[in-house]
């Protein structure tokens, strides 16, 4: 048994013992069908919130596609509550398809919105069908049954509903440790890192809201056969807003988290509602009142929620695994190398509005070369690094790489060609540790799915990705905070991490944004050799840098901008007594 | 189709979405000012259109209590707030607005209540109340979360739309209630029947969208808003006290929520949850503007008020189904033609 599973089996012992524990109130056992339940949905929305950062006030509606799929199939068609299963997964899984290609492209507060209007607009149509029995829903729901066993009672349907949330949580979790999760989990901090590394943003976010919507309809399924009826109430905009309030007081980025939530909150609304009219004049929803307020302190006091909260509390550290570097992953194809320059620039244009930041700008890269782009600020650099590696399209001139045309071509793309990229504002995932974040680098290196990886079939793979990024990290003089989250490390340090990034493309070019600024005296020397044996690697290197004694020292051409016009190109030693560098530098002939 | 029924729908949608425009202008405000997305404005709705009601009716309404119970809660947090440097200046104005304000119009409103009063003295106390409680609400509960992501904001907003709107039931009951109009005047165009209530409708709406419009285009504090909204410590930095800010804005949001609510009341009869509904459409008006726009928010609020009117003829069952999935084919387009912005976000 591994250190992984050893808590999970507990936990499952436990659970499996309590409702043989004798003299226990049926009424127990009932709310704890209650918090399985409601788990399952908060699961889903750890994942598309909390790790994703992609926040759904509609869930509930996708409860009520799983419920309503088998409540007709199986009241209408007489059809048996294991085959409904799949059909009702398919419902509310296909209905995330739609909603999910229509809403998860939006930005920000648009789809938390989109997801209220949709919420409430299902919720209305559940109760206005005929054939899903308007307001008064569907009763006569057949009970699950294996063999002669019927899940009539509370405790029966107890150990389904809660072997499905023992391995949905298995399933989460493995995969959150993955290719496919590090994707997801880089989905909070913005698309552009992601993308650089040849993450397909949208289709991560698709398939998290897939995965959520699914949760979700196997709640709902388990939900029509333990309750026997389904009515629109339970699947309503309140209930939506219920299942978030699960998950942020859970702690909405841990997959326990949503277990732990829904206890407290069923559990503490089973209280609310039986003792707050005892205590006031027992008039109406007393309950919400508390629970709007609860969730307004909770906010307030302890935004992280309290799973994180308990974990850290906890005497012991679980040790993490060292990856077995003696792993390789294989190079990354590159095409048959072109004569001639590798990165070729030729009239590069950019304009905003009014603004051209990038005027008509032409220079190369040649192979084993390093090349550094200078300039005053505005110059206009980092936008030709955006151009280069497509997060701007160009206004106009050719971009290409070897001789082939990478204008216009999306991040994902430019990235396979080979070229690799740092940020001049670091972006990092900061709750991931270094190593995770390092190994998206190597994103497209790996080849398992989603699937594969829940199921835990992509070890091997996964092994060769993490042995290849922890490879890059000592190469950059890292390994001692190979496990310390990226957030903790000094700015500096966090610059050299994006470079570990970067190399794990595998690269034939390499560009850096700024990457000495930051570093003390002894990190930049370390950081010039790094780049100097790099080079003699067969790798090019394209920097923008203001420190000029590390450019000079470094680079072999210098590319000089100023107000997004190229006025300079040659040796350190030529850009050293140019007139128009000195010009655009100090002002005035100096 | 009738000409003349086609007509009386429109006439409907009208003076349903030009109640939709006020409120997706005040919810543009709101998110505009402080990124909050003011999912409580529908308990605004109907706290304004229920006091005025009660008020109408010679009670005394709950929500007077409410303000004074939230005034007493941001006394404390003020006073918590401000514990390292407490002066007496500084207790003195923390008390002046947090306590003697909403006692002051909790005394008021007792005097008044019970009384035959007029129907303007009703809302002006039913507005006072309820604007008390929209300033109360930005202190306690978004002026602590004021430097945190839209996200939470939003999700705080429900939860103050949830407690909202419990305490609205045990205000103001479960059976809904009616206002008396403000005007029984009445005149005939053609087929079309104009009452002084539709009339005044538009008017407060026009002068409302031309009023915010004045404001944040020419005048220094408009200006001073939106720098807010785009950069809370750079706002900071020149001086604009965010915090007035974000207190004027929910001022102004819960002023039109409660005219809104007033508005309705005597047209349609309201209940303590009605305002959720009512404020999701002024909701789907509002993302139709972009949360941005406050003239596309207003035409966008005709069209659905319009859509609503003919869904409510041709398809009553399925009123609520086709103006919420309205929002679909917007979110589409937006999601088409919205420019990939990378945010920085937690």
């Amino acid at each position: 048994m591994t250190q992984r599973l050893l808590p999970i089996s507990i936990f499952a012992a436990l659970m499996a013992v309590i409702p043989l524990i004798p003299g226990m109130p049926p009424f127990w056992i009932v709310l704890l069908n209650n918090i399985g339940l409601a788990a399952l949905v908060a699961m889903g929305l750890v994942l598309l919130t909390g790790v994703g950062g992609l926040t759904s006030f509609g869930q509930a509606a996708f409860c009520g596609f799983g419920a309503y799929t088998t409540a007709v199939l199986s009241t209408a068609y007489g059809m048996s509550p294991w085959l409904t299963l799949p059909l009702s997964l398919l419902v509310s899984g296909g209905a995330a398809v739609f909603l999910g290609l229509v809403t998860v492209r939006l930005s920000g507060h648009y789809l938390p919105l989109g997801t209220i209007a949709w919420g409430i607009g299902l919720f209305y149509l559940f109760s206005k069908l005929e054939f899903l029995g308007r307001n008064d829903g569907i009763t006569g729901i057949p009970p699950l049954s294996i063999g002669t066993l019927k899940m009539l009672d509370a405790g029966t349907i107890y150990y389904a509903i809660w072997i499905a949330v023992l391995i949905c949580a298995l399933l989460s979790m493995n995969l959150l440790d993955s290719r496919t999760g590090r994707a997801i989990r880089a989905l909070r901090r913005g698309h552009i890192a992601a993308e650089a590394f040849g993450v397909q943003t949208p289709r991560a976010k698709l398939l998290v809201f897939i995965y959520a919507a699914v949760l979700a309809g196997l709640s709902g399924w388990l939900y029509a056969h333990f309750q026997r009826a389904a009515n629109p109430t339970p699947f309503g905009a309140h209930a939506g807003i219920e299942y978030l309030f699960i998950a942020v007081v859970g702690g909405a980025g841990y997959v326990w988290g949503a277990v732990l939530g829904a206890g407290i909150v069923v559990i503490l609304k089973e209280i609310l509602q039986s003792y707050l009219p005892l205590l006031f004049r027992g008039e109406g929803q007393l309950e919400t009142i508390v629970f709007g307020i609860l969730l307004v302190l909770l906010l307030q006091l302890a935004p992280t929620g309290v799973w994180p909260w308990l974990m850290s509390r906890l005497p012991f550290k679980p040790a993490r695994k060292r990856p077995d570097t003696s792993l390789t992953l294989p190079a990354r194809d590159r095409p048959a190398a072109a004569p001639g320059a590798l990165l070729k620039i030729d009239n590069a244009r950019k304009q905003f509005g009014g603004v051209i930041a990038v005027n008509n700008v032409s220079f190369d890269v040649q192979p084993r070369e390093i090349v550094a782009l200078i300039g005053p600020n505005g110059a206009g650099k980092s936008t030709t690094f955006n151009l280069i590696t497509g997060v701007l399209t160009a206004t106009g001139g050719t971009i290409s790489m070897q001789g082939r045309n990478i204008d216009n071509a999306p991040p994902q793309e430019v990235v396979k060609l080979g070229i690799a990229r740092t940020f001049q504002h670091v972006k990092l995932v900061p709750d991931m540790s270094v190593l995770e974040n390092v190994a998206i680098g190597a994103h497209l290196r790996g080849h398992a799915g989603a699937i594969s990886s829940m199921l835990r079939l992509d070890r091997a793979d996964e092994a060769k990705l993490l042995a290849e990024a922890a490879r890059q990290i000592e190469r950059v003089g890292l390994i001692d905070q190979i496990d310390q989250p990226a957030g903790s490390l000094s700015l500096g340090q966090q610059r050299i991490v994006e470079i570990a990034r970067a190399l794990c493309v595998d690269p034939t070019l390499l560009l850096l944004d700024e990457p000495a600024a930051g570093l003390r005296h002894m990190e930049k020397q370390r950081l010039a050799a790094l780049l100097r044996q790099l080079r003699d690697g067969g790798m090019s290197v394209l920097l923008v840098e203001h420190d000029m004694g590390f450019v000079m020292d470094l680079a072999d051409r210098i590319v000089v901008l100023d107000f997004g016009t190229k006025i300079a190109e040659g040796t350190p030693d030529a850009i050293k007594t140019n007139p128009d560098v000195i010009k655009a530098y100090l002002g005035a002939v100096a | 189709m009738n000409t003349t029924i086609m007509l009386f729908l429109v006439q409907d949608g009208i003076t349903n979405g030009a109640i939709y425009a006020l409120l997706g202008l005040a919810l543009v405000l709101v998110f505009a000012v402080t990124r909050v997305i003011l999912i409580p404005q529908g308990e605004f709705v109907t706290f304004g259109a229920l006091t005025y009601a009660t008020l109408s009716a010679g009670n005394m309404p709950g929500t007077a209590q409410l303000a004074v119970a939230m005034g007493v809660v941001a006394f404390g947090l003020d006073l918590f707030g401000g514990r390292r440097s407490l002066h007496l200046r500084l207790v003195a104005r923390a008390f002046a607005i947090n306590i003697l304000l909403p006692v002051a119009i909790y005394a008021l409103t007792y005097w008044f209540a019970g009384k035959n009063t007029p129907i303007a003295v009703n809302i002006a106390l039913s507005l006072l109340i309820v604007a008390a409680i929209g300033l109360f609400l930005y202190r306690l509960v978004f002026q602590p979360l004021a430097h945190t992501s839209v996200l939470v904001l939003l999700i705080a907003s429900v939860g103050a739309h949830l407690a909202l709107q419990g305490l609205g039931l045990v205000f103001f009951g479960a059976e809904g209630q009616r206002g008396p109009t403000i005007s029984d005047a009445a005149f005939m165009v053609g087929p079309l029947r104009f009452t002084g209530q539709s009339i005044a409708v538009y008017a407060i709406t026009i002068a409302f969208i031309v009023g915010l419009w004045l404001f944040f285009g020419l005048t220094l504090y408009g200006k001073a808003l939106r720098a807010t909204a785009v950069n809370r410590l750079g706002a900071r930095l020149v001086g604009i006290r965010t915090t007035l800010s974000g207190q004027i804005a929910f001022l102004l949001a819960s002023v039109i929520g409660a005219l809104s609510g007033i508005l309705i009341v005597p047209i349609t009869t309201l209940y303590y949850d009605t305002g959720f509904l009512i404020g999701l459409k002024g909701f789907i008006a509002a993302i139709i503007g972009g949360l941005v726009s406050y003239p596309l928010t207003a035409v966008a609020a005709l069209v659905v008020g319009t859509v609503e009117a003919f869904s409510s003829f041709y398809a009553s069952n399925f009123k609520e189904v086709i103006v919420f999935t309205l929002i679909l084919p917007v979110l589409v387009l937006r999601s088409l033609a919205a420019p990939e912005v990378e945010e920085e976000k937690d």
